[in-house]
């Protein structure tokens, strides 16, 4: 009973890390291609929304919370507003663009709050079960990242904005002729990637040390599940961090970090050598089959 | 006529810099200004300047003015090399001090050596450097941990558990921490060295409860690695943390909110709070008119750490060193460095060891509370660093180049 609770706290972590981390990029990257270098930075600025809004205006946490979340959506719009709109269709000038607002955003984040800000106690209490301890905060970010993905595959799945959307990316100059506001629906999903994004940070904000780099942390993970997650991110993306998670808890927990984090990098290799169109392609063909 | 111009000008560079160099010593400093380590460093700069300017009101050495150059080395090692060569090739300066991370440290240390460049490392780290021509104030392990590890188990029990960061720090002081645990008695429940790039340890956070230690041993570095703390206080692992790296450098338990680090010991050779525990004697008159002086010139220093008191230290002997031997030739300043050369310093006096060339130290426990607040439960008193010396390290009759560990020795 413990073993098996403990596999699944376990799994369950890896799977929400992963998820959280990737889950701004899979609008950005997975949907609009743009080669988001900053996606890091997006996270950052999540985070410190929230830190500086807690410590500060001394806000409730899930206030605090929405507080950054909002933060990151105004910052994505502007983003989008003066520099990513002429980069949509140009994935290699968006890698040097977004490269740059990344160096901009962590400097101006260090030269703003300096090298380290205070962090935020971890909310809820911790459990025991047998001779381990959980934290419950932990286990609600398990279901909160599979909560939030089912949200954004129904908004981009099942509602008419999501079918506009698609569309719009899909093929922009038929979606303008038959009358789509083809610039609204851009910003609007840019403004949902950057939210999301948004997210993670002001979830991990109360676990992490606030610093400006806090971004760098999620950047790698965000890209691998993405890329594995293939053509279509909300399909792929639940079974692409279900499979890099499984693969780095079991290899971290036979042998030790360092061969976890070399084992998930190798898997990828592999995925993307024999999946190139990754897990969502995985998918869909057998579903048409 | 362009040539012509800039001929003058170089000329006149030349000339000036030239006439500078000659009423100057200058001290080239390397350390992160920004950057991963920028936290803890900041403080250690501040304290050369601070230690400068006060030799230079009370009229310099040998008449000569003391001048820093100084670049920031941004926690990057490619850095560290560049602005080495430069400061030895370029601005000729007479001695070096820098480096907070071992791995900055020793990517420079091959160049002082080559070049014949006195150089002091002045931060805490892993031990074992044998270098005739380097010189280390910061504390070891055999002062931190044949302090701190015995301590522990004699309080909390004998079975120790070491998460160490993965490269040449977290390594050596796991095999110190091994060595020490094994003298005394105890038992290694567990060993895990975590990358540099690791954030999320709930994982790591089971294991140490499967193996049920007494004592933690966290030997972890950065800022992605202190995410530790406030995830495993989050999980309620509530073991007894011991280290040597916490709160001494980058005042963890000032900048995360409580209670991450409850239950935390840490042996440093001084932090500013040593005046406001210790309410009287040597060490609050010293501490306290360290902390004074410096924030007369710093007033906003978020803290004054003890890396910072080691840089002060560093720029202090070298001057009497240098006042010593009459000159600023390496050879001669290391040669009256390894004549017992000691500094009444913010924690009481350092003297370096001629065999070694590492400084004693007072040692003080220091213990974490839930509120992060700080206690001082214990106090060393001059603890030598004793390891190399004894293990065939002699750098005053024999030169030596060579990093040794617990596992590969000195040569006899």
């Amino acid at each position: 009973m413990v073993f098996l609770f403990n596999i699944f706290y376990q799994l369950g972590d890896s799977l929400a890390f992963l998820l959280l981390a990737a889950i701004g990029l899979a609008v950005i990257f997975g949907m609009m291609k743009i080669i988001n270098l900053a996606h890091g930075e997006f996270i950052t600025v999540g985070a410190y929304g929230t830190v500086v809004s807690g410590k500060v205006l001394n806000l409730p946490l899930p206030i605090a919370m929405a507080f950054g979340v909002l933060v990151t959506v105004i910052f994505g719009l502007i983003l989008e507003k003066f520099i990513i709109r002429y980069l949509y269709g140009r994935p290699l000038d968006s890698v040097v663009a977004t490269w740059g607002i990344s160096l901009i955003v962590s400097q101006s984040f260090l030269v703003i709050f300096g090298p380290s800000y205070e962090g935020l106690q971890t909310p809820m209490g911790n459990f025991q079960l047998g001779e381990f301890s959980y934290s419950e905060y932990r286990i609600f970010l398990i279901f909160f990242a599979l909560f939030l993905l089912s949200l954004l595959y129904y908004l981009f799945m099942k509602t008419s904005f999501g079918t506009l959307a698609r569309a719009t990316i899909e093929n922009p100059s038929i979606s303008s002729s038959m009358g789509v506001d083809v610039k609204s629906v851009y910003t609007a999903t840019f403004a949902i990637g950057a939210g999301l994004a948004g997210v993670t940070g002001a979830l991990y904000a109360p676990t992490m040390t606030i610093v400006p780099s806090i971004g760098q942390a999620f950047i790698v993970s965000a890209f691998i599940t993405v890329v594995t997650a293939g053509a279509s991110p909300f399909v792929g993306l639940v079974p692409a961090a279900a499979f890099l998670g499984t693969v780095q808890t079991s290899v971290t927990f036979f042998y030790k970090s360092t061969i976890g984090l070399i084992a998930i990098l190798c898997a990828v290799i592999l995925i993307i050598r024999y999946l190139p169109n990754g897990f969502s392609g995985l998918i869909l063909k057998t579903r048409s089959k | 006529m362009k040539k012509i111009i800039i001929f003058l000008i170089s000329s006149f560079l030349i000339v000036f810099s030239g006439a500078k160099a000659a009423d100057t010593i200058k001290l080239g400093i390397l350390e992160d200004e920004t950057g991963n380590f920028a936290i803890a460093v900041v403080p250690k700069i501040h304290a050369y300047e601070l230690a400068v300017k006060e030799i230079n009101a009370a009229g310099g050495v040998l008449g000569k003015k003391l001048e820093i150059v100084r670049y920031d080395t941004q926690s990057d090692n490619r850095r560290f090399q560049e602005f080495a060569r430069r400061l030895i090739k370029k601005d000729k300066v007479d001695v070096v001090f820098g480096a907070f991370s071992s791995a900055s440290r020793e990517s420079i240390r091959g160049i002082m050596e080559k070049n014949k460049m006195l150089y002091f490392y002045n931060n805490q780290y892993e031990g074992g450097v044998c270098s005739k021509t380097t010189f280390m104030t910061g504390a070891v392990p055999e002062q931190q941990f044949s302090t701190l590890v015995p301590w522990m188990m004699e309080k909390y029990g004998k079975n120790v558990y070491t998460i160490a960061a993965d490269y040449n720090f977290g390594q050596i002081s796991a095999e110190w921490v091994r060595q020490i645990v094994k003298e005394a008695g105890g038992t290694m429940v567990g060993e895990e060295f975590i990358p540099l790039d690791v954030s999320q340890y709930s994982q790591t956070i089971q294991k140490i409860q499967k193996a049920k230690p007494d004592v933690l041993m966290t030997l972890l570095v950065g800022a992605k690695q202190a995410s530790f703390y406030e995830q495993q206080a989050s999980a309620g692992l509530n073991i007894p943390m011991a280290t040597s790296i916490n709160v001494g450098q980058a005042y963890e338990h000032r900048r995360f909110a409580p209670p991450a680090l409850e239950n935390m010991f840490v042996t440093v050779n001084y932090i500013e709070e040593v005046h406001d525990v210790i309410k009287s004697g040597e060490f609050h008159d010293k501490s306290k008119d360290y902390v004074k002086r410096f924030r007369a010139l710093y007033p906003n220093e978020p803290y004054i750490n003890m890396e910072s008191a080691n840089a002060y230290n560093a720029i202090y002997m070298y001057s009497k060193a240098v006042e010593k031997a009459g000159s600023t030739d390496t050879m001669k300043v290391v040669k009256a460095l390894e004549s017992g050369i000691s500094h009444d310093g913010p924690s009481g006096v350092v003297t370096m060891d001629p065999k070694s060339h590492h400084g004693s130290h007072t040692i003080f426990l220091v213990k974490v509370g839930k509120g992060h607040e700080v206690t001082i439960p214990k106090i060393w008193k001059d603890i030598q660093p004793y390891w190399l010396g004894e293990s065939g390290c002699d750098l005053a009759n024999k030169d030596d180049y060579s990093q040794y560990t617990p596992s590969n020795p000195p040569k006899n």
